[in-house]
């Protein structure tokens, strides 16, 4: 290896996480813009933002509450981008992941912790696999592609919920539409004293570094970057492609599951309807900004974690309105995508003519 | 109620919730048909219904207020374009971070521009046409507002346009087979470009319908998943502004029907009908796999230099 190779691969690996934060950069500038449109000072709302989400001890829980269903619906996203699959399902499969758990958590009330925990999170998982198999078996068996239908499956899944909820699981005397509380043995356990914080996390980094593994260095994960590099390619070597996309769609509805079931046995206890806001769709754009990289995935979750956390408090003390968080993410998907392709086109000089 | 009057009232109601899915699918068709996917619809649609609102609110002109929609969704399309077609950047992740950017962007402006409570905007006022208007059951075809008529008119405009036209030759060779095309002289971007800014301008229409007809007021993600209906029936309508105007017919329908079974008050809850468009959407899309051959180069860029 000459040094000047070294140099160059040290080069793209620096551009490749610079482009990222360039684009961050630019949201967040685009976004300090709103806000003078607003008449509110940007330097004293974002100031405010991050000294809440980073600083205070109930921000910060707060951060690590938010970045909880994101990191786990992210990685679902992940997996299968990686396979070359958009889904862009997580909203529905976290609705189901919820429900799952919810379901296990209510249905026994006298088991050992060390039993019903994982049993309630199995559930979760297994509700979102299935929610997600539905799109990854019209794609392999009936030619349909992932986009269209797991976006038709959000919004089933969200009113079925909403009808759960409302219906057959409310609870007894309820005032507004919500489940009964899980049984105790079922609670993902709080992390940080008084705190709404929750061990989940634990959960999604242990998760992370799972994939990371599985990914480096199993026969599984070289299948799965197969086929997302190369499907034909990688029929051609013997990978059956179509169990693989079948295999990583509902892995990655499980994965997004569980973000919903962390949802309900760690922060809320029960089923709400529209319990979440809209973490199914942040997870997409983490999952663009982390570029497939499942331990990336927890700094970039962490940002938005911080983001949503932050983004109360500087509506207080900033008059900004919290809805500018939501333009700002939507920018850095918008500036990512330009700086990918911007960084394509560098990569790739076209042939002298 | 009569049979009739019942008759009547749900023929009206399907109308008027076909007519946004209509815009926006033909436009979405016209993106498709030139070979750039566009899952924007949905926030394309979005920033035409909050644009609408704005003018609206502001000058109480609403035909000034449809003007600007349809310009700002063209604006919006004019994005999509310079990122898939210039950029070459993914079209799926354009198409996302058009409808997230959208829903953003649309969220807090209206929490800037109508934070004074209820905000009720000017109607747009229905142009009868006289004797036909009173005709039994199909007088509702013409009791109808321009942007009604403007369907009516744009259907087979882009009928005509898509397959008897040099430009529609053009653009469907650009969406097949843009090597061909550019080997015979047609610029494939600038086909692109100008479906789907085009796109994005029926789309800005779609939404100035559903603020200033459906609701006249704005509300967050007011669009609420049309556009994905709206790309469900040009998939089931396979691309052809006729078939899909009647796919949309079909969605516009099962809301209809869905919403007159709440108003009769039927012990089903609401959740449930609420699914039912979607629900619709899945099995027309599922029961029709394999039959449906989308245009062949759809969702990739063209790059000269690879030829």
């Amino acid at each position: 290896m000459t040094i000047a190779y070294r140099q160059a691969v040290l080069k793209s690996g620096l551009r490749a996480a610079l482009s990222p934060l360039i684009a961050v950069a630019a949201a967040l500038t685009v976004g300090a813009l709103l806000m003078l449109l607003a008449g509110a000072s940007p330097i004293a709302a974002y100031s405010a933002l991050f000294r809440q989400a980073l600083t205070t001890y109930f921000g910060f829980a707060d951060t690590l509450t938010k970045t909880t269903p994101l990191l786990l619906a992210s990685l679902g996203v992940l997996v299968a981008l990686r396979a070359g699959q958009f889904n862009l399902g997580a909203e529905g499969q976290i609705y189901m992941g919820g429900l799952g758990s919810l379901l296990v958590g209510l249905a026994f009330s006298d088991l050992p912790m060390v039993i019903h925990l994982p049993l309630a999170l199995l559930g979760g998982f297994a509700f979102g696999a299935a929610w997600g198999a539905i799109a990854g078996y019209l794609k392999v068996a009936r030619g349909l592609n992932e986009v269209l239908t797991t976006l038709l499956l959000n919004y089933i899944a969200q009113y079925l919920i909403s009808y759960l909820v409302n219906g057959p699981l409310k609870a007894a005397n309820a005032p507004s539409p919500f489940s009964e509380l899980v049984a105790p043995s079922a609670y993902l356990p709080t992390i940080l004293g008084k705190t709404q914080a929750h061990a989940g996390i634990f959960l999604g980094i242990a998760l992370s570094t799972l994939l990371t593994l599985a990914f480096a260095i199993t026969a599984w994960g070289y299948r799965v970057d197969a086929v997302g590099q190369n499907p034909v390619a990688a029929r051609y070597a013997g990978i059956s492609v179509n169990r693989t996309i079948l295999q990583v769609i509902a892995l990655s509805g499980g994965l997004a599951g569980l973000a919903g079931s962390s949802e309900v046995l760690g922060l809320k206890r029960r089923l709400f309807e529209n319990f979440s806001p809209g973490y199914g769709f942040d997870a997409l754009a983490i999952a663009l900004l982390s570029r497939g990289n499942p331990a990336v995935v927890i700094l970039t979750s962490f940002f938005f974690g911080m983001l949503r956390s932050g983004a109360n408090v500087m509506q207080r003390s900033a008059s900004v309105p919290v809805s500018i968080i939501y333009a700002i993410q939507g920018l850095t998907v918008l500036f990512v995508a330009i700086s990918l392709a911007l960084e394509q086109q560098v990569q790739s000089p076209k042939p002298d003519s | 109620m009569s049979s009739i009057d019942f008759l009547t009232d749900f023929l009206s109601a399907c109308l008027r919730l076909t007519v946004p899915l209509a815009f926006a699918a033909i436009g979405g068709l016209l993106s498709e048909r030139s070979g750039v996917l566009n899952i924007g619809l949905e926030g394309l649609i979005l920033t035409g219904a909050f644009a609408s609102a704005a003018v609206a609110f502001s000058t109480q002109q609403v035909w000034l207020a449809i003007a600007i929609a349809c310009c700002a969704g063209a604006l919006m399309g004019w994005i999509h374009a310079y990122l898939c077609v210039s950029l070459n950047v993914n079209q799926l992740v354009s198409g996302l971070a058009i409808n997230l950017t959208a829903a953003g962007l649309t969220t807090y402006g209206a929490r800037l521009l109508f934070n004074t409570g209820t905000v009720a905007l000017p109607p747009l006022s229905s142009l009868p046409i006289p004797v036909l208007q009173h005709l039994p059951i199909l007088g509702v075809f013409f009791q109808q507002d321009l942007l009604f008529y403007l369907l009516l008119l744009l259907l087979p405009a882009s009928t005509y346009g898509l397959f008897h036209t040099q430009w529609g030759l053009s653009l469907r060779a650009v969406g097949n087979a843009p090597k061909a095309a550019d080997t015979a002289g047609v610029s494939v971007a600038r086909i692109r470009y100008v479906s789907v800014i085009l796109c994005g301008a029926l789309c800005g229409l779609a939404g100035a319908y559903l603020a200033l007809v459906h609701v006249q007021f704005f509300a967050e993600n007011m669009s609420a998943g049309k556009g994905f209906i709206a790309l469900a029936a040009l998939i089931f309508g396979r691309w052809h502004p006729v078939t899909t105007t009647l796919a949309c017919l079909l969605f516009g329908a099962t809301e209809a029907l869905q919403l007159r079974i709440q108003a009769f008050g039927l012990n089903i809850p609401y959740q449930l009908l609420a699914m039912l468009p979607y629900i619709t959407a899945l099995f027309a899309l599922a029961g029709l796999a394999g039959k449906a051959t989308p245009p062949a180069a759809l969702g990739l860029p063209y790059a000269k230099e690879k030829r």
